[in-house]
């Protein structure tokens, strides 16, 4: 395995590869180089719509690495994580509505939240497991939109109405109007958090998550406390993604249980198998796949998008099985072949 | 030109008010103007995306005949999939990436919800929104949004004023759904009967999530009324025909129009059980063949058969969609060429006795600076078993 058979900017590749000091360096210059071109040239040539969408992208992002970490790093399908991007995103929006909190404080508040409802629910749900935790978790997804409108809590959500919150102003040293700035701010968090899930992940941790995925029973024997890594790795995996919902309400700057229904769910898994179940790149392109492609197949059919979006995906998974992540991969396998006859 | 626009950036800022009085004009050329939407045309609530294909259509009929001030209409309609963050976004391309002059006839009550503050906060045209709450009548906070259709608020005034012309010592038991929607209901009986409401009226309410109102209906019963409101989807209206008529109780009973259905709620009812329950409508019935010879509904079906000759003919929404348009179509004329976002605003107020062809007779489109209800009028309509038969004068909802 050498380095040209990484993905592009995907030098945070899973697979953990000894390497010299002088990689290393090339590795970190070349994340840098990545999130530079990625922060100036949106701020330079995008229109505040466009920088609107890079920024839903980049919570999407989030939110799939979020689902990735327990599904393609341990093997728990969940198709339930939209229900933790919902509580994530209203407890940005209350904290910000009726304590007046300022966006960054509300953060970390969200996630901790999310992954301490992440933890209740995995703890019964996780020794389901397979199947059985697909449907716990999916009927989460469905739950949650129809909790938020309950009377008992309206004073708090908003109701069916729900709520506005205040877009961030930019700082103004910056110079940056809100979009970018809110872009930036986004950007940055995410490069944060795939950099600590990548060192997470090539850990101790990480291996006993993904021999956990492969072989249960020889990780029990090796001594590892399954249950408990399971319930963990979800925690995490909820916290994040609730955190990705928080900067999703930020952005949108409104709340309201529509905007979170099971269709987000799926979203998120689609966007994950599509960005490469299992990678850590991934999940960038998930995000930007589940927010352009309903443009795209719109923009070819207005009478029935789902059937090109549906065409589209099916294509994608044909030609990239593996998925976009999956990509470099299957090029040089294929110049490997061409080589060969 | 040169000068005149120097003397106004220099006049404005001698006088430091910024933007204020300015006309400002986006989206309109010398030969086009650009309209924004979008649509439910995937997703849960994707029946209404007819809808948004009447719309196109007829300014597509609007070009054919020169369009208006000289201009073509481009019609640009995208998909929200009736969901909140993707309105948002739809919302902010159409505005900032296609340069809309307007937005006309953006369906939905949450996705119109999530926009409202962005179209005001831009002084973008928020026009004719394709919902019936309330508050899209609201001229004081927003300003730059107005709705079209009679709001649920509205039709429960025309119930209340209709009843207490009935039954001036009526005692009322009123049901509605606990969102949104039921509580306009529960506003409107309030603004008509003022006072009077706590000491005539007992109410109930259930949640989208309960599996029957079987109970609520007993106790409304249990409270002595003689006239029933049902502020119900299509589901609990059903359930609730059904129930006063097995628990043998004879109310008169108002049910909202969103229930009227004859096949999601009169037939699962039971068509004998409704037997006299009254609701209110304001556009012609598409299927009635007492508008067969009716010129409205003669040109719409001219217009279906040329510009959507696959549409069903059967289908309200392609009524909905040419009224809408029709009132949209006299606001651009009314502009006379200047399509400032500030003089279609003063159009959009300034809509008097408007006549629109699939309306009911007698019900006409007003609008004011101080009136953002453009519809307010409604006829009742009875229900004999097989059909909903109108009677009546049409009635207007209460000044409030």
């Amino acid at each position: 395995m050498s380095t040209s058979q990484q993905p592009i900017g995907g030098t945070l590749g899973t697979e953990v590869v000894p390497v010299a000091p002088g990689v290393n360096l090339l590795r970190a210059a070349i994340i840098l180089l990545a999130f530079a071109m990625a922060a100036a040239v949106p701020i330079a040539f995008a229109s505040s719509y466009q920088l609107f969408q890079l920024t839903l992208a980049g919570t999407y992002a989030i939110a799939i690495l979020g689902l990735n970490i327990v599904t393609g790093f341990n093997g728990q399908i969940s198709l339930g994580h939209g229900a933790f991007y919902a509580v994530g995103a209203y407890t940005t929006a209350i904290l910000m509505t009726h304590f007046d909190m300022p966006y960054w404080e509300t953060l970390p508040i969200a996630a901790v939240v999310c992954g301490v409802l992440g933890f209740g629910v995995g703890f019964p749900a996780l020794r389901l497991g397979g199947l059985y935790l697909a449907l716990t978790t999916f009927s989460l997804a469905v739950a949650v939109p129809q909790i938020l409108k309950y009377r008992g809590v309206e004073d708090w959500t908003g109701g069916v109405q729900g709520t506005f919150l205040v877009k961030p102003d930019a700082p103004e040293f910056t110079g940056l109007n809100n979009d970018q700035y809110l872009y930036l701010f986004v950007l940055t968090l995410a490069a944060l958090l795939f950099l600590m899930m990548a060192n997470l992940l090539h850990s101790r941790i990480g291996r006993a998550m993904r021999s956990i995925r492969d072989h249960p029973t020889a990780a029990e024997a090796m001594g590892m406390d399954i249950a408990r890594i399971k319930t963990r790795t979800f925690a995490l995996s909820a916290g994040i993604t609730g955190l990705a919902g928080a900067l999703s309400a930020i952005a949108v700057e409104y709340v309201a249980p529509d905007s979170f229904n099971v269709e987000l769910s799926i979203n998120l898994f689609v966007g994950m198998v599509v960005g490469g179940v299992g990678s850590i790149v991934g999940p960038i392109f998930g995000g930007l796949f589940i927010v352009f492609l309903p443009n795209v197949a719109e923009s070819v059919s207005r009478a029935a998008p789902g059937v090109i979006y549906g065409v589209i995906l099916i294509f994608f998974l044909y030609l990239l099985p593996q998925g976009f992540a999956g990509f470099p991969r299957r090029i040089a396998a294929l110049f490997r072949k061409r080589r060969q006859d | 030109m040169m000068q005149r626009r120097t003397l106004l950036a220099s006049s404005a800022a001698l006088l430091a008010v910024p933007r204020l009085g300015h006309a400002v004009t986006v989206g309109v050329t010398a030969t086009e103007l650009k309209i924004g939407n979008f649509m439910p045309y995937s997703g849960p609530a994707s029946a209404y995306g007819v809808i948004g294909r009447g719309d196109a259509a007829f300014f597509k009929m609007v070009n054919d005949q020169g369009g208006v001030g000289g201009r073509q209409i481009n019609f640009i309609s995208y998909d929200d999939g009736y969901s909140p963050p993707r309105a948002v976004e739809q919302t902010r391309r159409l505005v900032e990436q296609d340069h809309v002059a307007l937005l006309f006839h953006t369906l939905g009550t949450p996705s119109n919800s999530a926009i409202v503050r962005y179209t005001n906060q831009r002084r973008v045209p928020h026009l004719f929104l394709a919902t019936g709450a309330d508050k899209w009548g609201n001229y004081q906070d927003t300003p730059w949004t107005i709705g079209w259709q009679p709001s649920y608020r509205t039709e429960a005034q025309i119930y209340a004023k209709y009843m207490l012309e009935q039954k001036p010592n009526a005692k009322i038991a009123l049901l509605y759904q606990n969102d949104d929607f039921g509580k306009d209901y529960v506003t409107g009986v309030k603004d008509v009967l003022g006072s009077r409401f706590d000491g005539m009226v007992t109410t109930a309410s259930y949640e989208v999530t309960d599996p029957t109102v079987d109970s609520q209906v007993v106790s409304l019963r249990g409270s002595g009324a003689d006239v029933m409101v049902t502020a119900a989807t299509p589901k609990f209206a059903a359930q609730t025909i059904r129930k006063i008529h097995d628990i043998g109780w004879h109310p008169m009973h108002f049910l909202s129009n969103v229930s009227i259905s004859i096949a999601a709620v009169m037939r699962p009812a039971g068509p004998e059980r409704g037997i006299g329950i009254i609701t209110s409508a304001y556009q012609k019935d598409i299927t009635d063949a007492t508008w067969a010879n009716d010129p409205g509904m003669r040109s719409w079906r001219e217009w279906m058969r040329k510009y959507l000759p696959e549409g069903d003919i059967t289908d309200s929404g392609y009524a909905t969609a040419f009224n809408a348009s029709t009132t949209m179509l006299q606001v651009l004329k009314q502009c006379e060429g200047d399509f400032s976002r500030e003089n279609i605003m003063r159009q959009v107020a300034n809509l008097h006795d408007l006549e629109v062809p699939l309306l009911l007779p007698g019900i006409k489109v007003n609008t004011s600076p101080t009136n953002f209800h453009p519809i307010r009028q409604m006829q009742l309509q009875k229900w004999s078993g097989e059909h909903w038969e109108r009677f009546g004068d049409v009635i207007e909802g209460a000044n409030v």
